[in-house]
């Protein structure tokens, strides 16, 4: 596709979506320049404000990496959200190991390895419900959310309770040596970002630029046709879901190691769930998921003075991304049906 | 706290009597060939309408109404984009499940926490006499009288009607219609949008009868995701759709009654508890088919059905 029709077809979704979003606040009573004008302010106006955008940046940038290799194989991982937390206890487990012996920088290694571990098996079990099972992907990956957040809570308020009394706010704070480095000034661990985007360049390398790519997506295009080259969709697929819920694991790592320091019920923040919207945004193409998800992290860390200042719920951040993948999939369909109609 | 068998089952019926809406509406809908997956966000967003349509004017049935178009007009998107314009129900869904949610949230946040009307209960006059029955059945507001005559009239509508048969139709084989002359997108965007509508009626039960009032969160956040599973796994048959339907709801009611028994173990895991029980029963009903043992899947087709044969797919006119 041109560029031209591309730079057309991003100016047509954010026109739509934000003279909707505009409509509906004015319709309110509220002004929707003072609304861009608090989420500007709230996310990149300062560098502590920008700190906190990049720190949902990554968590989402992850998530979306993951759905990429999975959207690519035809499935739907829904199970995103579990995967997350499921990282998130992979890591605090070794996190959690005494008297290992091991230097810090050795064991936080071993955290975020075990985490993608533990997404990678929990996409693998959902995998399994499918290949095997003949269970939809859709409600396995759900199912296993609701499994996931309730071994969470049992965890917190069971074996890894407080010193003294289990609370919702979390298990105990990791020693200090545990805490990834954080210069001065900043509030996300710059380890965390270039692992960000040396997974992003490796996945755009994967999908776009290697054989295991193209085999992937031989497998969502035309199962069928892709056995006549040898290749086993259903195996495919299962390793989309494990490489999916890996780096959605990996996602729930560091959010373990590098932001909260310990476990948290909501350790997922729903990043999981706007993931999905991310990678839809994104026409599933792999070029514009940093620049989204970016834009998401924007909207919902400048959301958060919303409250504050203009007594307007965060939860805007939401409509407005919502209706920019709506709007997305709406202008889709009308250029489609142009294309059909010629 | 006592406990009858009476009060028991009242307190399923209640329990489940959005979840039986919403699950019904989903049925029409997947019948006729379309997913619709926005039903956890429209469940929020016709709650939240129906309660401030409800609190705006003191009436319940304005606030019902409401909920009713919310709905429907959520259906409508979605027979839009997904259903006319071709692109993919499941992407729409979810698109709008999350955009419906935030919206419920941001729209109703200055209504959270604030009293508001409810439906009273209305016992049937001679009918809730009856000893055993009578507070069982008989003793409810009208959203449970509802969704009990629901059933049985989906049943009829679906399997005994012409407009069903219509309606079946489509979902199975829309060329066939178009060659007799019946405009499958058509009968489509229909039931799309009156699907909707009863799922935005589902959330007025909560927010007006079964878990009165608005906040964030509500309290029925993860139902449509259950009343998703619910029409699958009961085989797109509205009776045993609702038979899963009062399953849930009896799962739910154990966990507030465990709650009280087992006070070691936090409260929080029984609230979350009903839903993975629910998707794995229903999982292991889906694996229970597949085995060899024939008694057991004897057994099993009770629970199980075929899909519609174009249930998802965009129909394109020839």
């Amino acid at each position: 596709m041109s560029i031209i029709l591309q730079m057309r077809r991003i100016v047509m979704i954010s026109v739509l979506a934000l003279s909707a979003v505009s409509l509906l606040l004015m319709l309110l009573g509220i002004s929707p320049l003072t609304i861009g004008i608090t989420l500007a302010k709230g996310s990149i106006f300062s560098w502590l404000k920008f700190n906190h955008v990049l720190s949902v940046w990554i968590p989402l940038l992850l998530c979306s990496c993951g759905l990429l290799f999975t959207f690519r194989a035809g499935l739907w991982n829904i199970g995103v959200e579990g995967q997350v937390i499921c990282g998130a206890i992979g890591a605090t487990l070794v996190l959690r190991l005494d008297n290992t012996g091991l230097p810090p920088a050795a064991l936080l290694s071993l955290a975020l390895f075990s985490s993608f571990l533990a997404g990678g098996l929990w996409g693998a079990s959902a995998g399994l419900l499918k290949t095997r099972g003949g269970v939809n992907e859709i409600f396995g990956g759900l199912g296993l959310n609701f499994v996931a957040q309730g071994a969470v809570l049992w965890l917190i308020l069971g074996p890894w309770k407080r010193a003294g009394m289990a609370s919702m706010s979390g298990t105990d704070l990791f020693p200090r040596e545990l805490w990834m480095w954080v210069p001065q000034g900043w509030r996300v661990a710059p380890a965390a970002i270039v692992l960000v985007i040396i997974i992003f360049l490796l996945t755009s390398l994967i999908l776009n630029a290697s054989q295991f790519g193209l085999k992937i997506k031989a497998a969502g295009f035309n199962p069928q046709a892709s056995r006549l080259f040898g290749i086993r969709p259903n195996l495919i697929c299962f390793m989309a879901m494990i490489i999916g819920g890996g780096l959605a694991g990996l996602a729930g790592g560091v959010q373990v190691s590098c932001v909260y320091h310990r476990l948290i019920p909501s350790i997922s923040s729903g990043y999981g769930y706007l993931a999905l919207l991310v990678v839809m945004l994104a026409g599933y193409k792999v070029a514009p998921v940093p620049i989204i998800c970016l834009l998401f992290a924007c909207l919902a860390a400048g959301s958060i003075q919303l409250p504050i200042t203009l007594q307007v719920d965060s939860s805007l951040s939401g409509v407005i991304q919502g209706a920019l993948v709506l709007s997305g999939l709406l202008v889709y369909g009308l250029q489609q049906g142009k294309r059909r109609g010629h | 706290m006592e406990v009858s068998i009476p009060s028991l089952i009242a307190a399923i019926l209640v329990m489940a009597a959005p979840l039986v809406l919403a699950a019904l509406g989903e049925t029409l809908t997947e019948k006729a060939g379309v997913v619709n997956l926005s039903l956890d966000g429209t469940i929020l967003l016709g709650a939240m309408s129906g309660f401030l349509v409800a609190s705006e004017s003191q009436s319940a049935l304005l606030g019902f109404i409401a909920a009713a178009s919310t709905g429907a007009s959520v259906g409508a998107v979605l027979a839009v984009i997904g259903v006319r314009l071709g692109q993919s129900q499941v992407a729409v869904g979810f698109a709008l499940t999350f955009l419906c949610r935030d919206l419920a949230y941001f729209l109703g946040n200055p209504y959270a926490r604030q009293q508001g009307p409810q439906l009273e209960t209305l016992p049937i006059p001679i009918l809730s006499n009856i000893p055993f029955l009578g507070e069982a059945f008989f003793s409810h507001s009208i959203v449970v009288y509802v969704s009990l005559l629901a059933i049985p009239g989906c049943y009829y509508f679906l399997y005994h009607t012409r407009q069903g048969l219509i309606l079946r139709s489509v979902g199975e084989n829309p060329d066939g219609c178009w060659a007799r002359g019946i405009n499958p997108l058509k009968v489509q965007v229909l039931y799309t949008v009156i699907g909707g509508g009863m799922v935005g009626l589902a959330g007025a039960a909560f927010s007006l009868a079964v878990k009165p009032g608005w906040g964030h969160p509500q309290g029925c956040e993860g139902i449509g995701w259950i009343a998703l599973a619910l029409v699958i796994f009961g085989g797109w048959n509205p009776v045993r759709v609702a038979a899963g339907a009062y399953f849930f709801g009896m799962l739910q009611l154990l966990g507030i009654y465990f709650q009280d028994y087992f006070t070691t173990i936090p409260p929080q895991i029984f609230q979350v508890a009903p839903f993975p029980l629910m998707i794995f029963a229903l999982i292991l009903i889906n694996l229970g088919h597949k085995s060899r043992n024939k008694k057991l899947t004897g057994w099993i087709e009770l629970f199980s059905g075929r899909p519609p044969k174009w249930l998802g797919k965009t129909y394109k006119p020839a």
